[in-house]
């Protein structure tokens, strides 16, 4: 049924849907009103789980890490700081290979303090071992959970998923959403089956210690399961087409790419902003289009290179920056097209809420144009 | 031994991690003047220097890693920490 509903509030839902078992979480703005949302459907016995409140994010996702060994369906929700303090916790789920879905609302770190957007805080867990979904609008964030629980859960992955939206531009946005019923959603996901759990009959141990002999092997397993992770990520995201109309077999969208001489690539929902500009550029006479980046993890490198064939000026648009490289997207894309003669620029954008406009984008595409990138677009110089 | 998916082992596996080849130095025991006492049975932090048959000890040297608290404790200074060319 479509309703108009705040981003935060649509992943609740979907969440509620997904028939989580045990939750926990931390509060902290923007993710707040999700985890606000599922605990008051708990406490009102409409999603039957366990709410397990702790004092920080380490804790909230070490519980999670027990409940998910134990054999449920676990949920999480954090950003910014909050997941800075999870760091460790995430290395040990992945490494655990325990199917944790995790809603990221995108949140800048700091110091500088700030509340507000960017994606430097999933993309610095990048080498973690997790998933990184990034949606574009609350459909899109609703409808990627119930693909990261499928891929996530399925034996040939087992690793848990970042699936992440731009804190206050989605998570406090109203958009209509079509959300579906509880038989869809379990017509879709069924229920969890763990490959092992800990169970006193059969006694386990997880996270065990390893020997120089054997450590380098589990870390090459991770590895393997993130790259079979992308045929179970197409099978998953073309059923749920199937299913729900909606396809998601696409790691990577083009957006008016086909005879498109610049290409800008872009994550979440700057590209929504971007298909705006480039229809205004495209009625002003300008070969333009876009590559929306749907996985960063695992990353669809090839993909990224067959998308992007015939286009001479790349301009990779990062929310975030890996302080004396470059942007973390733009970094990989230009790997993914190393030796295709394309020419890739990279913009560092938006850091900690800078709003983006039509004509912000619309200035990217004529500094690639003109040879000018590897720079932070907009800079206040007046006040460095 | 095969992984376990998710750094996962049944009770006991633990036994398969040879931290012997952590050492550097290895003790060598002389049972002609040990005097059977077992002080250092009792401290190795390991747990793998054993009696023998003949009530003299000896270190286990899959596990013993070379740590030489045994030769540190023997009244009799006949336990001698040895370096080990591998």
């Amino acid at each position: 049924m479509m309703e108009i509903m705040e981003g935060s509030h649509a992943v609740a839902e979907i969440v509620k849907r997904c028939r989580p078992q045990v939750i926990s979480a931390y509060p902290i703005t923007p993710q707040t009103h999700i985890v606000e949302a599922l605990a008051q459907m708990v406490a009102d016995c409409e999603l039957d789980a366990e709410y397990i409140t702790v004092e920080s994010e380490f804790s909230a996702l070490s519980a999670c890490l027990g409940a998910s060994a134990a054999g449920s369906r676990v949920y999480s929700a954090t950003t910014s700081q909050g997941l800075a303090l999870m760091f460790e916790v995430c290395f040990n789920v992945a490494g655990m290979r325990q199917p944790i879905v995790m809603t990221i609302a995108n949140r800048s770190l700091g110091a500088p303090l700030s509340i507000w957007n960017d994606q430097q805080d999933s993309i610095s867990l990048r080498d973690s071992g997790w998933l990184q979904f990034y949606a574009e609008d609350n459909q899109e964030i609703a409808d990627l959970h119930m693909i990261a629980y499928r891929v996530c859960e399925d034996h040939d992955v087992l690793l848990p998923a970042f699936v992440c939206f731009d804190g206050f531009i989605l998570s406090h946005t109203y958009e209509p959403v079509d959300l579906p019923s509880q038989e869809e959603v379990d017509a879709y996901l069924p229920a969890f089956t763990p490959y092992h759990r800990l169970d006193a009959e059969a006694p386990l141990s997880m996270g065990m210690y390893a020997t120089p002999e054997y450590y380098m092997e589990f870390r090459y397993e991770v590895d393997r399961a993130m790259h079979r992770a992308k045929e179970t990520f197409i099978r998953a995201g073309r059923e749920f087409g199937e299913q729900f109309g909606r396809d998601y077999s696409a790691f990577v969208e083009g957006y008016r790419l086909d005879d498109a001489d610049v290409a800008l690539v872009a994550m979440g929902s700057i590209c929504g902003t971007a298909k705006d500009a480039i229809d205004e550029m495209r009625d002003a006479g300008k070969k333009v289009g876009l590559l929306k980046i749907r996985t960063f993890r695992p990353f669809p490198g090839p993909e990224i290179a067959e998308a992007l064939k015939s286009v001479s000026t790349v301009a990779v648009l990062d929310k975030n920056i890996s302080f004396g490289s470059g942007g973390a997207v733009g970094t990989e894309v230009k790997a993914a097209l190393y030796g295709s003669g394309a020419a890739v620029y990279d913009y560092i954008i938006a850091l900690g809420g800078r709003d983006v406009r039509k004509r912000d984008i619309a200035a990217v595409v004529d500094l690639a144009e003109k040879g000018k990138g590897d720079l932070f677009y907009g800079l206040r110089t007046e006040v460095l | 031994m095969a992984l376990g998916v998710g750094c996962s082992a049944p009770p006991g596996r633990a036994l398969e991690n040879k931290t012997g080849a952590w050492r550097v130095f290895k003790p060598v025991f002389d049972p002609e003047t040990c005097n059977r006492c077992g002080t250092c049975a009792q401290v190795c932090p390991e747990g793998c220097v054993h009696e023998t048959e003949e009530g003299t000890f000896e270190p286990d040297l899959d596990y013993c890693k070379g740590c030489g608290i045994c030769e540190e404790v023997c009244p009799k200074e006949s336990i001698r920490m040895e370096k080990e060319e591998k």
